[in-house]
């Protein structure tokens, strides 16, 4: 058998998996729970404090801050989700003995983890783009705020999806299903505390504080990948108006990412797979 | 360990718990990497995928995707398998192991025994050349076992290789052509049931015997008595005459004869005697094990 029929194979398993386990309803649930509240708040946002009365800058700027806050809920839900998804997927059905069977047939181990890992991708993007572009939909209804870039803006928050399910997999490879869930959305929700951190060290021009922000977001790239995004997401005047304090603001982001984050993204994606397979390959089953 | 499994041949594998039998199975799979040396199957180095193309496998922990029917199981495995099983051969694979109803329902419904039927298909569906079952039996009830004596005989008649793993002697001893004794990873012995088996017993219920009846008895093999019970060894050549002759002969001498059943070492005896000798061994030479 091909590698590559495995691959494709395995692929559509798991996709089939999430849509029928119940990660999928609870993830609609909230998702849709998010829209129609956020979907209200900013409607009664334009109606009560009356955007009328703000001068157009202004209202783009809070269109924008509650744009990145919805969106950060967003990305927080694909986070559980795929954590929650990948985790069992792998290490769950080693323990269970459903990996015995598949993996007695003439296939390679690192096939059957690339078709996994390929399935989680496309379940994890598809979930965050299609949300994440009904959420910009939703503000544009209410208060006509459309966002700069957001193709770019929807691409890094699947690429954040994308690295922490890549995590959770090489997680689940070494440590229990669970436990490979909490520990990857606890590392999500460390980063970006220090992120947060890093941005208020910045903007009290403290270099040691602001090094942490920038230390965690080589480590592991969620909130690197995030920040790009609320970037994307905001208005390009937002920042300008806050001015150095905006740093500190942890629902503005400063700039764009550089192309060499992006390579690194890439590159650790890579290696963090690499390191699964490495594990998985020489598991006893 | 050397384990040969013939095409139309039942092989089973016996031995105590922790002799490494489901290691040994693992290992031909590339499921469990050897610490050393090599496992070869189908002539290929067991790492190879490519090995394992024509093996299926029920594995002791017999578990499948619970939100997949049972029907998808099969569907799925026949594709990671790479050969093209028609949908209607799929379904005669579920129907042969008695799920033929069940065919679209999901497997977390399933009973413990109806997932081992299931695995029973997984292991079939893929036309394989060499079935491993690894404690088929372990979740069904007689009815079931039975059943699978059945598929593991129909195997055998069609020419497929079949390694039994049960710590079931019965059943074994039933379906089996052939036993491997493993005994702390290595084979402690080996061969078809009447090599291992050995000799046959005769079991006969006597009264009236005279001393030239005895003799006669005696004359067959080695006889022992418990009140008026005989049991005698036949000789290992016997080409069917001895126990017509046998009989004849005592009702001749005027022998009353109630009672002759055929006895056997049972297989469970001698696993017993060879496990037990093995260990003697080991505590002849002074070394823990």
């Amino acid at each position: 058998m091909t590698t590559a029929r495995t691959v494709a194979t395995i692929a559509a398993l798991t996709l089939r998996e999430a849509s029928r386990r119940r990660v999928l309803w609870a993830l609609a649930v909230l998702t849709v729970a998010l829209l129609v509240l956020s979907g209200w708040g900013f409607s009664r946002l334009a109606a009560e404090s009356g955007f009328g009365t703000l001068t157009s800058g202004q209202a783009r700027l809070v269109a924008s801050q509650l744009l990145n806050l919805v969106m950060f809920g967003l990305s927080l839900i694909a986070a559980l989700g795929t954590a929650f998804l990948a985790g069992p997927t792998l290490s769950g059905e080693t323990e269970s003995g459903i990996a015995l069977s598949v993996l007695a047939r003439p296939v390679r181990r690192s096939a059957v983890l690339l078709g996994k890992w390929l399935g989680l991708v496309v379940f994890g993007s598809g979930f965050v783009v299609l949300a994440g572009l009904a959420q910009c939909l939703v503000v544009w209804v209410t208060v006509g705020y459309w966002p700069p870039q957001p193709a770019a803006a929807l691409a890094l928050l699947a690429a954040q999806t994308i690295v922490l399910l890549t995590l959770g997999l090489l997680l689940s490879t070494v440590i229990s299903p669970m436990a490979s869930g909490v520990v990857a959305v606890g590392l999500f929700g460390a980063t970006w505390i220090a992120g947060v951190v890093g941005g208020v060290g910045e903007a009290l021009g403290n270099e040691g504080v602001a090094r942490v922000g920038t230390v965690s977001r080589m480590l592991l790239l969620t909130d690197g990948l995030w920040r790009g995004a609320m970037h994307a997401f905001q208005d390009p005047s937002a920042f300008a108006s806050f001015g150095p304090e905006g740093a500190a603001f942890p629902f503005l982001s400063d700039a764009s990412l550089t192309p060499t984050y992006l390579a690194w993204a890439a590159v650790w994606v890579a290696m963090v797979w690499g390191l699964a397979a490495a594990s998985f390959l020489r598991k006893d089953l | 360990m050397s384990l040969e499994v013939r095409r139309g041949e039942v092989v089973g594998l016996l031995g105590p718990n922790g002799a490494g039998k489901t290691t040994v199975i693992k290992m031909l799979l590339g499921l469990v990497h050897p610490d050393a040396g090599e496992a070869m199957l189908l002539g290929r180095p067991a790492p190879d995928p490519a090995a394992r193309a024509g093996v299926g496998y029920l594995p002791e922990l017999f578990r499948y995707q619970p939100w997949l029917t049972a029907a998808e199981v099969l569907a799925l495995h026949v594709r990671l398998a790479g050969v093209g099983v028609p949908a209607p051969e799929q379904r005669d694979c579920l129907s042969l192991v008695g799920l033929a109803e069940r065919a679209g329902d999901r497997v977390g419904e399933f009973s413990k025994g109806m997932q081992q039927r299931l695995g029973l298909a997984v292991a079939l569906v893929a036309r394989p050349e060499l079935v491993v079952l690894d404690e088929p039996t372990s979740a069904l009830d007689p009815l079931g076992r039975a059943d699978v004596r059945d598929i593991v005989l129909g195997m055998k008649s069609r020419g497929v290789a079949v390694l039994l793993n049960s710590h079931l002697i019965g059943e074994v001893e039933r379906v089996c052509d052939r036993v491997v004794i493993l005994d702390g990873g290595r084979v402690a012995a080996s061969g078809t049931l009447a090599e291992l088996l050995g000799q046959r017993l005769l079991r006969l219920q006597l009264t009236d015997l005279s001393p030239a009846a005895q003799v006669r008895l005696a004359a067959t093999g080695d006889v022992e008595q418990a009140g008026n019970w005989f049991t005698v060894t036949l000789p290992a050549d016997d080409d069917a005459t001895a126990v017509p002759d046998l009989v004849g002969d005592l009702v001749a001498l005027g022998a009353r004869v109630h009672a002759v059943e055929p006895a056997r070492i049972s297989l469970e005896e001698r696993l017993l005697g060879i496990l037990r000798a093995g260990d003697e061994g080991g505590a002849g030479g002074g070394d823990k094990q």
